[in-house]
């Protein structure tokens, strides 16, 4: 009896025990002791990492970065000598990081998609080849492309030197406008002289025509059926506006050729070998990947929507274009966007041929003649998270646009 | 209860770290061997053989360190380390000492918190270009392309050089020498620089040495040695007298040969105290009598060390230079045993 009436009394406490055996507590409990692990570690980890800095002489300081950097960096998109301070260097990196990761997903996706497609071929040598393609490049690491398209452009191409003189070994391309060197591509740069800026604006108010045009296109076909034949007509739009426009304003924009002079080419616009040989290989080698992912998405699409576009007369181009890519992108988009971020981590391989990227710039030279280990490597690991997440967050917010839609 | 987890772990973290560093001379002692940086590969300086063994200028410090304190030269480990690495990995401990023609500045010794050991050669930048490019002077190089390695002395030096004399130079930078000398060949640069002592080494291995010229400018003051981390006072003490007592030996005229001869003892008492038969200037650094007789008998003093491996007779061929010493012509001065 007695046992009985204790019991409601009991319900009513709370013993330290029943913070592990009564399940409404338990998990909670569980929580709360991970946390305390986990801030214990981290919290050893930074004092460890603080304590062993402090006793080194080097406290956790990032006043060096307002120091003058001291060296020079051959590839800049921005202004930048040795003068300047290192913050300004590693931005020169950032920069070069970012045109070589969106010049590779750029490239990476062409190449990749058009591959996925092709190995779904029906002709048996097409399929194949596109298999022999992909099986080969993601099965070697890509530090090995990396190095060996270098040494192919630096060891095949001609030296400068031997586009010199009666006799020259090498010949330009293009009506001598293109020069391919082993020290990198020479390409014709235009040069903006006076009263240009009317031509640039036409140029880019034909881009935003085109994309009204394509709005508008789209809807009246919705509405009528009728199909333009909208590829040609963007492509006038195009082209047409600004060439006339540059010949009625006098020709402002004229190209500068290279040409050598001294040591090497001058004038003209200089792609260097590293940035092309890192490009490349980044690409071909990111485009296996996305081709694999592009090749399931098409597969994930039922049959039966193949079938029933073509029992509506549409060709198997358009087929693919309307029917299956749309679906097949749900499939495609999430693990696209892991390989946009492969391709951008692995843009940090670029030192292996000579690229200043950040990690050649703040990882690398600003690192080692500064000393500040610590603090370089954590402003790294800052800059390529945010690039990192930022990429992910547009990516899945396409992701979101092109979902299914379900009404 | 949270609080007092916390700081035990703090407790825990200092006590660890505190301990890692008691001194790299028992530690070197405790472990058995002598854990050396050294360069990737650059002939006569630091490369291994035919048979994996690291033979050359800097490694014969590294040796006579390990002789002094452990007595036995072949009781050395080393770690190749790039112009990037080698700093880090001597900070973080990973090598005990740091042999690798790494040039004395304020910074590094200051800011970087190392120690350096003395000059075991006095270098300075130079430049390599091909016969047939028909350069005579540094100053002809406007708008070239060079090749430089990433994280040097060099690199800033490039960088001064060309801002003074108002010219312009495209740089490729890059990792190793021998990533260096591959681009120079195929003439992806037109110039390759670096120490001059590197450029010797260098050239000696290209297949025709003839067609490749070192331009006469040295455009800065190049010292290299051995350095140690900043903070252990014994250590550094141990390896800077190690490499006077090379130097030393070469005035002395020790020599690896009369050595044992020597070590009976002699009437110069500068002599004796270095070959521990006098005094106990060993002991004063923790270490027996007879330290500096290992460390001069593991590859003989100064001299013999710089001629059998980038002396004129050897493929490197450098002419002792500023590297003669004082009483020769050059600098190379040690200070005074006693």
């Amino acid at each position: 009896m007695t046992a009985l009436s204790d019991q409601p009394k009991a319900k009513h406490g709370f013993r330290l025990s029943m913070l592990i055996y009564d399940k409404r507590y338990r998990s909670i409990t569980i929580q709360i002791v991970a946390l305390i692990l986990l801030f214990t570690a981290f919290g050893w980890l930074f004092n460890n990492a603080a304590m062993n800095l402090a006793k080194l002489g080097k406290p956790l300081s990032f006043g060096f970065l307002s120091q003058p950097s001291g060296y020079d960096i051959n590839q800049r998109l921005i202004e930048y000598n040795s003068t300047m301070t290192h913050a300004r260097a590693a931005l020169v990196g950032i920069l070069n990081t970012l045109l070589v990761a969106v010049l590779g997903c750029i490239t990476a996706t062409f190449i990749g998609v058009s591959v996925g497609v092709l190995r779904l071929s029906k002709n048996w040598i097409v399929s194949r080849l596109m298999g022999f393609y992909i099986e080969g490049l993601r099965n070697v690491p890509i530090l090995l492309w990396i190095v060996l398209s270098m040494a192919i452009f630096i060891e095949m191409l001609p030296r400068p030197s031997a586009f010199r003189g009666a006799n020259a070994t090498a010949t330009m391309y293009l009506n001598d406008s293109v020069a391919f060197t082993n020290r990198g591509f020479y390409i014709p740069k235009p040069i903006f002289n006076a009263g240009s800026s009317i031509d640039v604006i036409v140029f880019l108010l034909s881009l935003v025509a085109i994309w009204f045009f394509g709005r508008w296109a789209k809807k009246r076909q919705e509405n009528s059926g009728d199909i333009l034949p909208t590829f040609w007509i963007k492509l006038a739009i195009f082209f047409i506006p600004s060439i006339i426009v540059f010949y009625l304003s006098g020709q402002p924009i004229s190209l500068s050729y290279p040409a050598l002079t001294g040591f090497n080419f001058t004038g003209g616009f200089h792609l260097r070998n590293s940035l092309i040989a890192l490009w490349l290989a980044l690409s071909f080698y990111t485009a296996t990947y996305i081709a694999e992912a592009v090749r399931a998405g098409v597969q994930s699409v039922s049959k039966g929507q193949t079938e029933a576009a073509f029992a509506l007369g549409l060709r198997p181009g358009r087929t693919m274009q309307l029917v299956v890519l749309p679906q097949a992108l749900r499939v495609i988009i999430p693990p696209m966007i892991s390989q946009y971020l492969n391709l951008t981590k692995n843009s940090s391989l670029a030192i292996a041929v000579g690229y200043m990227d950040v990690t050649g710039t703040l990882g690398g030279i600003t690192l080692n003649q500064t000393g500040r280990e610590m603090e370089s490597l954590l402003l790294l690991m800052g800059v390529y998270l945010t690039i990192s997440l930022t990429v992910s967050l547009v990516m899945n917010w396409y992701n979101n646009s092109i979902k299914l839609k379900e009404r | 209860m949270k609080k007092s987890v916390f700081i035990g772990a703090l407790t825990v973290a200092g006590l660890a770290s505190g301990m890692a560093s008691a001194g790299t001379m028992a530690d070197v002692q405790a472990k058995g061997f002598l854990q050396c940086g050294v360069s990737t590969g650059l002939v006569g300086f630091a490369a291994p053989d035919a048979n994996g063994n690291w033979a050359g200028f800097d490694v014969a410090v590294c040796r006579a360190v390990a002789a002094a304190v452990l007595g036995d030269p072949q009781a050395v480990k080393f770690t190749p380390t790039t112009g990037k690495t080698r700093f880090t990995a001597l900070a973080s401990g990973e090598v005990d000492m740091l042999a690798r023609n790494t040039t004395w500045t304020f910074t590094r010794d200051v800011d970087l918190k190392f120690e350096f050991a003395g000059v075991n050669y006095y270098d300075g930048q130079g430049f390599m270009v091909p016969k047939s490019l028909g350069v005579a002077s540094a100053k002809d190089l406007d708008g070239a392309t060079i090749c430089i390695q990433t994280g040097t002395t060099t690199e800033l030096n490039l960088a001064d050089f060309f801002r003074a004399n108002n010219i312009k130079y495209e740089p490729v930078p890059i990792e190793t020498n021998a990533e260096g000398q591959q681009q120079f060949l195929a003439g992806a640069c037109d110039v390759y620089t670096t120490d001059a002592s590197g450029l010797a080494a260098t050239r000696a291995t290209f297949e025709n040495p003839g067609d490749y010229v070192v331009l006469p400018e040295i455009i800065s003051k190049e010292p290299l040695g051995p350095l140690v981390r900043h903070g252990d006072q014994q250590w550094g003490d141990l390896v800077r007298w190690t490499l006077n007592a090379l130097i030393s030996a070469e005035e002395l005229g020790i020599t690896s040969a009369n050595i044992d001869e020597l070590s009976k003892g002699t009437n110069n008492p500068e002599i004796n105290r270095i070959l521990g038969t006098e005094g106990d200037l060993g002991g004063m650094l923790g270490l027996d009598k007879q330290w500096a007789r290992r460390a001069i008998s593991a590859g003989g003093n100064y001299a013999e060390i710089f001629e059998r491996n980038i002396g004129s007779a050897t493929p490197v061929g450098l002419s002792r230079g500023l590297n003669a010493l004082w009483s020769d012509g050059g600098i190379l001065y040690s200070p005074p045993f006693r």
